[in-house]
């Protein structure tokens, strides 16, 4: 039965600021979840704000920066369960940490080894997607497949405002709500696509609003806000797994950092707005919620920035301290039976290299993201 | 076609059928006709309208342990799920080293000469070969038309299956029941000869063989039938050239970067010493594919082979 849904206007909040806006609770969100969800943000904030330093320092490549964006992030993923699927853009890399993979295989992913490779089944977190948008189809079929196979499990893709523009994003909207997929769209719209604004990529007065033509509901939320992320995203989550179909979710911010290390925003971005925004941030405004409950303590905060720095610093220890990748791995996964369709070439490649003597990469130019 | 996908989903549960009009009306040339009433909706699927998403939602069911076999209802209608192919479902295995396997099978209509619209009857075989991590299979009769697509069903990886529209209706012949295999990787010899071979895939085999019989009184021909163009069965084509030393090879698609260069370049590299003359090609030209009433002037022709072959026999 079609449905008509309403997309949503107002920007979902939880969090108040100060006295003139109040905090509103969240049900069932305790303590422990609290700290937990600050656990997360902080690892995110960490690892962004340690990957621009490596950057600086030549020990990763170009790098996509989400700073700022962390709240989106966290909030979504804390709000599914360990068999649900996280598909991420690469303005999502290190989503995996909080699934538990190693900080490492990331920034091995930014330094363009093979460390970098993982399994997606080992987290449920898909690999990063680079092309924007085409992987919304492929969390639209994973989520469609797993309740075709009758599990319980949920998918979530993440994508920026940019995708909506995409083929492969009106593909796999449709697809998910044709198949009444459990998935979540989840668009951070921060309203940048490098230098396109917002205004450029749509007349819609609203992302939300395009959830209309797919026939299911368009939520807006405050993107730096993250326990509205958070109950948005578990609505969407509750509704998946009734059988009801996708949600539509708009996180709405500014992106108040580069697109990422080889971009100069200053050329186009509104930098006022951008001040603001970083006075605005995810992660203080956060804390400073907790510290009004009463929840986080100074030496909880320090410790917790002090564990995330930690996994930062064993991170790039352990993803420079990698060998370098061997020239089979040119050939051993292109198919299943990669190392003997490519036997020839991997012998000629040995004599030209030595051994088994793997070739150092060049350092190359920076390239556009 | 479709003895094989009944075999096949038979067989093995996670094998899916999904595309436009593929259900309820069985597909525009039937080959999935009966499926969804014998398996159902869930696994006989007719999808939105969409190439890209039935490719890129393939991804996902491979991701959550399906396999799907995925029709495009035509060739050139299947270009927009090139963005798939070519950003994620070739490249997939690898970037996860290994750790999952998209066995996605994509089948599709191809190829000339059955008098339809523009945009019914392109070659587009040199751009799902060209794309790593994706393999190629285009048979050229019926009984390796059910087995090259049940071995491209069994297959660990994406294999993209062209099947020659001229052969769904213009070539009938006995097909082995129950299970039938033929493995992906080995070229046929469709015809054994000792002064020329005929290198051909698809429906340019019958042309080959329709050649080979009007140069029976000057040449004995032989004619290789590629039937997988990757991996190609690199082995069985340099045994036939250093078997005969002349080889022309037949393609309908246009010339430039065709699928025939690559032959052509192998045996330039591999059996020079073995060669009596030139590798020569009759193709397609490098305009688009014209409309029905001049069509046969643009597919290679018995005449056109014939004629190469005479100007390799007289070099």
């Amino acid at each position: 039965m079609a449905q008509v849904f309403p997309a949503e206007r107002e920007l979902r909040r939880v969090i108040g600021a100060g006295h003139s806006v109040p905090d509103r609770a969240l049900e069932g969100v305790g303590e422990r979840e609290l700290l937990e969800l600050y656990r997360s943000l902080v690892l995110l904030r960490t690892y962004d704000e340690r990957s621009v330093v490596y950057h600086r320092q030549g020990r990763i490549g170009t790098y996509a920066i989400f700073w700022n964006h962390e709240a989106m992030q966290a909030g979504a993923v804390h709000a599914l369960e360990e068999q649900d699927w996280i598909f991420p853009s690469y303005r999502e890399s290190a989503i995996g940490l909080l699934r538990g993979m190693p900080a490492s295989t990331v920034l091995s992913w930014w330094r363009g080894h093979p460390a970098g490779w993982w399994n997606p089944a080992d987290y449920n977190v898909a690999s990063i997607c680079v092309p924007i948008g085409t992987h919304v189809p492929h969390a639209a079929g994973l989520a469609w497949g797993k309740r075709l196979a009758g599990e319980d499990a949920v998918a979530i893709a993440f994508f920026g405002d940019g995708a909506t523009s995409e083929g492969s994003f009106h593909e796999g909207a449709n697809f998910a709500a044709v198949m009444r997929a459990p998935l979540i769209l989840f668009c951070n719209n921060n309203q940048w696509a490098i230098s396109t604004p917002l205004d450029a990529q749509t007349r819609a007065e609203t992302l939300a609003d395009k959830a209309v033509g797919y026939g299911m509901p368009g939520v807006r939320v405050d993107g730096l806000d993250v326990l509205a992320v958070y109950e948005a995203t578990r609505e969407a989550v509750a509704r998946a797994r009734a059988g009801d179909g996708p949600t539509f979710i708009e996180a709405v911010h500014y992106r108040a950092a580069p697109h990422a290390t080889a971009d100069d925003p200053r050329v186009y971005i509104d930098l006022e707005r951008v001040e603001e925004e970083r006075q605005r941030e995810c992660v203080g405004r956060y804390e400073r919620y907790l510290r009004r409950l009463g929840v986080l303590s100074d030496e909880q905060a320090e410790q917790i920035r002090g564990e995330a720095a930690e996994t930062m610093r064993r991170g790039i220890a352990q993803a420079e301290a990698e060998p370098a990748a061997d020239v089979a791995l040119l050939f051993e996964h292109a198919y299943a039976d990669g190392r003997v369709a490519f036997a020839s070439e991997l012998a000629e490649l040995r004599r030209l290299t030595g051994g088994t003597e793997a070739v150092e990469p060049d350092e190359g130019p920076e390239v556009q993201v | 076609m479709n003895d094989a996908l009944h075999v096949e989903l038979e067989r093995d549960d996670s094998v899916l059928v999904m595309g436009e009009d593929v259900g309820r009306a069985g597909g525009v040339f039937r080959a999935t006709a009966g499926l969804r009433d014998r398996f159902g909706p869930d696994r006989c699927v007719d999808t939105p309208l969409a190439e890209a998403g039935i490719l890129g939602t393939a991804v996902g069911l491979c991701m959550a342990g399906w396999r799907p076999v995925c029709e495009m209802q035509y060739d050139a209608f299947s270009y927009p799920c090139l963005d798939q192919l070519i950003t994620h479902v070739g490249r997939y295995r690898w970037r996860t080293g290994g750790g999952m396997e998209f066995p996605v099978t994509i089948r599709m209509p191809y190829g000339g000469g059955v008098r339809a619209p523009e945009l019914h009857d392109d070659s587009p075989e040199t751009y799902y070969v060209h794309t790593p991590g994706v393999k190629v299979a285009i048979p050229s009769t019926p009984a390796d038309a059910k087995g090259l697509l049940a071995a491209a069903i069994r297959d660990p990886d994406p294999v993209v299956v062209l099947e020659p529209k001229l052969i769904y209706r213009g070539v009938a012949e006995e097909v082995p029941e129950g299970e039938h295999v033929v493995p992906l990787g080995r070229a046929r010899v469709a015809r054994e000869g000792s002064d020329l071979t005929l290198v051909a895939y698809g429906a340019m085999v019958a042309l080959a063989e329709r050649a080979a019989a009007g140069l029976a009184d000057e040449a004995s021909v032989e004619i290789v039938d590629v039937r997988t163009l990757k991996p190609l069965d690199e082995e069985a084509l340099l045994a036939s050239a250093a078997k005969t030393g002349r080889v022309v090879i037949v393609q309908e698609a246009p010339r430039t970067c065709g699928y025939g260069a690559e032959l052509a370049a192998i045996l330039a590299e591999k059996a020079i010493l073995d060669l009596r003359g030139p590798v020569l090609r009759v193709t397609g030209y490098d305009v688009p594919y014209p409309y029905w009433q001049i069509e046969d002037a643009y597919m290679p022709s018995i005449d056109r082979v014939v004629d190469a072959a005479r100007k390799l026999l007289e070099f």
